[in-house]
This record gives C-alpha cells, structure tokens and sequence, in this order.
C-alpha cells in the first residue's frame, strides 16, 4: 500500500477547508469546510491505521465521525438562528465580540 | 472532598484526650454551616442565616475551650518535674493525601499550644463577631451570602493553625485570601469597595508568589516533605548551606510581607476598610493578617537559621517590622476615618510582631498576637458600635465627638480597648509589648527596641487624639445633619428606615446618638474583660503562656541561645513612660493644641486655671471605670506642669513636626511611591491589553485564520528542529 496517495489527499482535501473556512462568508459553507477539514484527518487516521497494522486508528476515526455529526448539528443551529435574527448567514457581520 | 479526608483522619484516631484528637471537627462544621446557609437558611426566614452561624460558632468554641483546657491539663512525657521543660506532647493525625512515586504528600493537623492557643482566639472573635454582626447587618440585603463567608472564613483560620504541613496551611491561607476578597467586597455596587476588595487580594497574591517558591525550597530543602516540624528540624540541624536556608526564609518572609501588611505592601489593609465592620474585626483581629506572624512563628526554624537570628545585629525581619511599625503609627496620626486610625494601628501592630519575632522574641510575639486579638477586635466593633448609633453609618470623626455622654457602654469599652493598645499597665497590651522589647534590648537589637519605644509612644499619641475626637469634646453630628454620611454603603437609607421602626418608641430620638443594643453591646463587653485580664497569663516568674505555648523548636533556638529573659523592671518602666508621654502629648495636642485646627496656636494665660481644671475633670473620666492605678494621673499633670513651664517650645515644635512628617510620609510615600509602583504596573497592563485590542476583532474568519497560521508554524518548526 502506498502511504503518500491517501496523506496528499488528506492533505488536499485539509487546505481546501482551511480556505473555506478562512475566506467564504456563508457561515453554512464555513460549516462544510470544517467538515472537510475533519474528513481530511480521518483519512489519514484510516490510512495509518492500514499501515501499522492497528485498528485503534479506525476506531477513533469512527469516533471522530460521530462527533462531527454532533458538531454540525450545533452549528447549524446555529446558523438557523443568526438567520433568523438578521435574515443573513453573511459571517462578516457578526462581530459583536469586537474588544 | 473534604467529607472523605475527615473521614479517613477520623478512622485512625490516636489516643489523645478527646478534645484535641476531634480538633479537626472545627473547619469542618464551618464547612457545613457555610454550605448549610448558602443552600438553606433562605427557606427557614431572613434571620436564620444569623442563628444557625452563631449556634455553629458556639458548639465550636465550646471545642476550642475543652481543647484548651485538656492542653493545660495536659502533662510532658517527662513528668514535667523531673530536668528539662517537661514538654507536653503535641497531638496529631496524618493522612497521605496522595503518592506520586517515592514522595508521599500529607496532609494533617498538629496541635501543641500555640496552635490551641490560636484555635481559641478564633474561636472567641468570631463568636463576637458573629453575634455582633447579626444586629449590624440585620438589614443588609445579603444577610445570608454575608454569614456564609464569615463561616467560610472562621473555619479556613480553625483549618490553617492546626495544619501540620505547608500545603495545608497554604490552602487555609488562600481561602482566607477568598474570604476577605468576599467580605471587602460585600457592599460591591459602590465601585470603590470592589476595587478594594481586588487591591486586598491581588497585594497579598504578590507575596503569595514568595511563599510558594519558598515553599518549594523547604519541600526539597527537608528531604521532599511538607511537614513543617520535619522542615523546622532540617533548618537547624540538616545539612543544607546557610545560603538555602537564606534564600527560603526571604522568599517565604515575601508571603508574610503581603499577608501581614508589612512596609511596602501594607497599602491594601487600610483600604480592606471598605467591608462592613464586624468582618473587618475578624480580618485584623482573628488569624488574617497575623496569618503571616503566624507562618513566622510557625516555621520559626527557617527563620531563626536564614536570618541569623542568634547572631543578634539587624536582620531583614527586624527591618522591615521596625520600619512597618514606625510608618504605619505615623500615617494613623493623619486619619481622619476612625477604622483608618485603627487599621494602621494595626499594620504598626504586625510590625511589633514581625520584629519581635525576628529579634529572638518568641513568645512575646505570639504573646502579642493573642492579646492584640482581643483588644483590636475590640476597638472594632466599637467603632462599628458608633456608626451604627452615634453617627448615621459614617466613620468620620468629625461627625462624632462628645460620645461618652451617649453610649456609655461603648465609651467604657473603647477605653479599655484604646488603654490596652497603649500599652498601659496593667492591661494586656502592656504584657506583651514589653516581652517584645525586652527581646529587643537583650538580644542586642538597638535599633528595633528604639524603634519599639518610639512606636509605643506614638501608638498612645495617635489613640488619644481618635478616642478625643470621638468620645470628647461636643457631639458635630448636628453640623452634618442635612447631608446624609457620604462614605455611607449602599443599604443605609433601607437600614434607616427599618432603624426608625425599631426605635420609634425609643426614649431617645433616632437623629441623636444613643447607645447600641446588646447584641452589639454584649460582643463589646466580652472582647474588653479579655482585653484587660488576658495580659495576667505571662505573669513576670509565672508565665503561663509561655510555658503552655513551648515546643521543640522553641527548645531548639530560644532556650537554646539564652533568648528568654527575666522581667525588667527598668524597661517595664521606660516602656510605661514611653506610653504613657504618648498620652500626655496626645492630652495636649487635642486640648491644648484644639486639635488638628489649632495645633501651632498658643493658648492664653488667662484660661491657664480653666484648663487646668478641666485636665482634671478630663483625668478623672479617662481612668473611673478603670482599674489603672494612681501613676498615670499625677505622672500625666507632671509632664503638663513641664510642659508648660519648660517645654511648650519643644514639644510644640515635635507635635508639629511628627504631624508634618505624617503628612509627608503618607501623601509621598504611602500615596506617592508605593500607589505609584502599583499604578504603573497597571498602566502597563493595560497598555498591553491595548496593542492586544486590534487582535480582537469579532470576525470569527480572522481568528480561524490567526489559528491555521500559528499551527502551521508550529507545524514547520517541528519539521525543521525536530
């Protein structure tokens, strides 16, 4: 098995997120690219568990599935309720925490 | 937590006598109560809040008493009769907290006579305080939260002078620190009351970082352990270099520096005025402040081999509690707030302590402890007396005056206590002043007994003019009627008209001074008849205290060294002159002087036999009541007959100059200096926290993306280093 392929995908896929998260304004596409940025770190979880032979690496990333299941449902309830407020998902208006 | 900890000491009892193998049970009810209170006392009424803390605080000082009286009862292992002291062996449990490897961390109580001794005096001043507090506060709005951290804090004091390691008086300590920040803090709306109740906590906090790293010093410095009687037996017979030992008492002394009020960081206890009177009675009175006397005294094998005490000379202990001592009389010549005076009174007080514990003084210091316990609650919570009846909730002294006529049983009281605190014979402040200066003179430290006799005179000065400008003269509260006391807290006008019910049919009218009532009174009376006996238990060639409070450590270094020394009758003598020409110029400087309007105004011959008269008359109420003795009467019109005669020029001219040094030292110094250092460390602070601002900008994107580029650093450094 060929380790490199599944780490520049993961890899790939972790800076498509990070731009995501960083420059799209809908606070619902923000919550997709955190999901690929989680997604990208699964794979690598999976892919090393392959290769050391040990499916502690699975587990967690199952582990981890879960859990960003329960993230996005916050988040988008969330977001449900920002648009409810200000009939906008637009993230660059909400900066009430400005110090 | 602390439910399981108790459980498991309980389950391995030692066969002391019962009251002082179940001392631990006194943090404990107050932990209880506290919890109790918080989370019941609402549904049973306003008032229970009150009850259930002064019925915990009463079964607790019956503990405390039984605990003091087995230890008197208690014999030495020797006898007692047969060579050596006799030393009654200390009680103890010892549980491991937990092991980390080959290091077992303990926890545990200790108790031999200093801290029985320390149990007892929390346990009667804050049984007044409690019982006083209930009328104080009867209508205060946090009446509850109020009695919750009075037993919070009683029992974090009952907690820190039984412990029997570091670690457990450092947490006693630190709740302390909690406690006073609450209790400072407790009428917060008014800003200036919060921000004292930081100034207290973040001060103290700054000596605390000494007292951990030399806390951590002791730990490695004993052989990896708390134990303090472990840490005192290293200190004097262990290997380590005079340098660690150095190193350990400097930092630890920084702890006693913040938590004492010591010079430079005494700032934050007069401004701990702000809490309502009765907590601060407990705070300046009860194990607070003198915490860090006591870790001094506690870990007095450090000390004794850090300083070089044995050596005689000055060390950094006698300097810093001299110059304490002599500032803080200084700056309470100035006040014109009644709490004020007192609460420098007490920063001088604590420098007696410190120094005398650090000229060899062992005794006399914790002596001094106990005794200025009582007598400084005392003036407290007659302070507090007077504002809650003389003077509308106002702790100016202007607005008081001529107050013996109204609130006689507060008046009698206060002269006690202000006697007591003067140093007069044969009042407990006199005993235990003197121990300490005779420490001071026999040990060779001519600078803190010169220092000690200076502050004893001055202590008299500045307690005459504040008892003058309270109980003498005319009442002023009239001058002010119209305008509400504006230093008042934020209940007074709620308070005022619950007070006007209560007094409607009161004999006296509301708008005048009248006396309190007993729950005020009764605290009073109590804390005045220790104030006045207590003295007698270091009777010269009895000395009970002493020998009840000797341990292993004190055998070690005092006894050891030649440091305990026989009554001086000539320095008994110097010291009561000392006091007593403090009250005489204190006497003129109101009378004669009027004051601090007329300090420089000569007065006219013609009222010469006037005032002559009223001196008497003036004489005659300051002693009736009192048991004093003939001395001072004829000694004090002695020195008014010289001062007259002779010496109006030079006295006029010290009186003026002490006050203008008082100014100088308070407005430069105290106000200048040490604010100033204070001050810039927060402009810094908040200059920081400025350039910092531009980060915050509420755009979640832009922290993301602070975020992903710190841990791609962070990323990069790893690949690059690694």
């Amino acid at each position: 098995m060929v380790l490199n392929q599944f780490l520049f995908l993961s890899a790939f896929l972790f800076c498509v997120g990070a731009y995501g998260v960083i420059v799209r304004k809908n606070a619902v596409l923000v919550l997709m690219s955190i999901e690929l940025m989680v997604n990208a770190v699964n794979i690598n979880l999976v892919a090393f568990s392959l290769r050391n032979d040990n499916v502690i690496g699975q587990v967690f990333a199952l582990f981890a599935i879960a859990v960003a299941a329960a993230e996005v449902g916050v988040g988008l309830a969330i977001v449900l309720l920002i648009y409810r407020n200000r009939s906008s998902v637009d993230l660059t208006e909400v900066s009430e925490m400005k110090g | 937590m602390f439910l399981a900890a108790e459980a498991a000491v309980a389950s391995h009892l030692e066969s002391g006598p019962l009251f002082l193998s179940i001392t631990w049970v006194l943090p404990l009810l107050s932990f209880v109560a506290f919890w109790g209170i918080l989370g019941f006392a609402k549904r049973f009424g306003r008032e229970s809040a009150g009850y259930i803390g002064i019925g915990v605080i009463g079964v607790q000082f019956v503990l405390a008493c039984g605990a003091a009286l087995q230890w008197i009862a208690r014999t030495g292992p020797s006898g007692g009769a047969e060579g050596g002291h006799g030393l009654r062996e200390p009680v103890g449990h010892s549980l491991t907290w937990y092991t980390n490897g080959p290091i077992a961390i303990k926890v545990g109580t200790h108790i031999d006579g200093f801290a029985v001794a320390m149990l007892f005096v929390v346990a009667f001043i804050s049984a007044t305080v409690h019982v006083f507090s209930r009328e104080y506060l009867r209508d205060d709005e946090r009446f509850t939260h109020y009695f919750a951290a009075l037993a919070l804090f009683t029992g974090a004091m009952f907690w820190m002078v039984q412990s029997a390691t570091t670690l457990g008086l450092l947490f006693g300590w630190e709740v302390m620190g909690l406690c006073s920040y609450l209790l400072i803090g407790h009428w917060w709306e008014n800003t200036d009351n919060a921000t004292a109740a930081l100034k207290a906590f973040l001060t103290t906090r700054t000596g605390d970082i000494g007292l951990l790293i030399g806390m951590v010093i002791t730990f490695f410095a004993a052989g990896q352990t708390f134990d303090m009687a472990a840490i005192n037996e290293a200190a004097l017979h262990g290997e380590g270099s005079h340098l660690l030992w150095l190193t350990a008492a400097v930092c630890l002394f920084a702890g006693v520096v913040g938590k004492s009020a010591q010079f430079p960081l005494h700032t934050w206890l007069p401004d701990a005025m702000a809490g309502p009177t009765p907590a601060s009675s407990l705070i300046h009175a009860a194990t607070m402040v003198v915490a860090g006397v006591y870790l001094v005294a506690r870990l007095y094998g450090v000390f004794w081999a850090g300083f070089s005490i044995q050596m005689g000379g000055m060390n950094l202990g006698s300097w810093v509690g001299s110059i304490t001592l002599v500032m803080a009389a200084l700056l309470a010549f100035v006040q014109t707030d009644i709490k004020k005076v007192l609460a420098y009174s007490t920063v001088s007080q604590l420098g007696y302590m410190v120094m005398g514990l650090s000229v060899g003084a062992w005794t006399g210091a914790i002596f001094h402890l106990f005794t200025h316990a009582f007598f400084k609650a005392l003036l407290f919570q007659a302070a507090g007396s007077i504002a809650h009846s003389g003077s509308h909730h106002s702790f100016d002294m202007e607005r008081m005056g001529g107050l013996r006529k109204y609130m006689p049983k507060t008046w009698i009281t206060f002269l006690i206590g202000f006697l007591a605190l003067a140093g007069v014979f044969p009042l407990s402040g006199f005993w235990s002043k003197d121990e300490i200066l005779l420490g001071a003179w026999k040990n060779h430290f001519g600078l803190a007994l010169a220092a000690g006799l200076l502050g004893s005179f001055m202590t008299a000065c500045y307690m005459t003019r504040a008892y003058w400008k309270t109980f003498e003269g005319e009442n002023r509260l009239h001058l002010f009627h119209d305008e509400h006391a504006a230093d008042t807290h934020a209940v007074v006008a709620a308070h005022d008209a619950a007070h006007d019910a209560a007094h409607e049919d009161h004999a006296v009218s509301h708008d005048g001074p009248h006396e309190s009532p007993l729950w005020i009174t009764g605290p009073l009376i109590a804390l005045a008849f220790m104030a006045a006996v207590v003295g007698f238990l270091q009777f010269p060639g009895r000395s009970w205290f002493g020998h009840w409070t000797e341990n292993l450590v004190i055998e070690d270094t005092i006894l050891k060294a030649g440091f305990e020394h026989k009554f001086s009758v000539v320095l008994a003598i110097i010291a009561s002159a000392c006091g007593i020409g403090g009250l005489a110029v204190g006497y003129l400087y109101n009378k004669v002087w009027n004051g601090d309007l007329g300090i420089v105004r000569r007065f006219a011959p013609a009222r010469v036999a006037h005032t002559t008269l009223k001196n008497k008359y003036y004489l005659d109420h300051l002693w009736s009541g009192v048991v004093i003795g003939f001395i001072k009467g004829p000694l004090a019109k002695a020195a008014y007959w010289f001062n007259q005669e002779a010496l109006d020029g030079v006295i006029n001219g010290a009186g003026a100059a002490a006050t203008a040094t008082g100014r100088w030292v308070y407005r430069y110094v105290d106000q200048g200096v040490v604010d100033n250092a204070a001050n810039g460390a927060g402009t810094a602070v908040t200059g920081l926290g400025g350039a910092l601002r531009g980060l915050q900008t509420g755009k979640v994107q832009n922290y993301a993306a602070i975020f992903v580029g710190a841990v791609g650093l962070i990323a990069l450094a790893l690949v690059l280093f690694v």
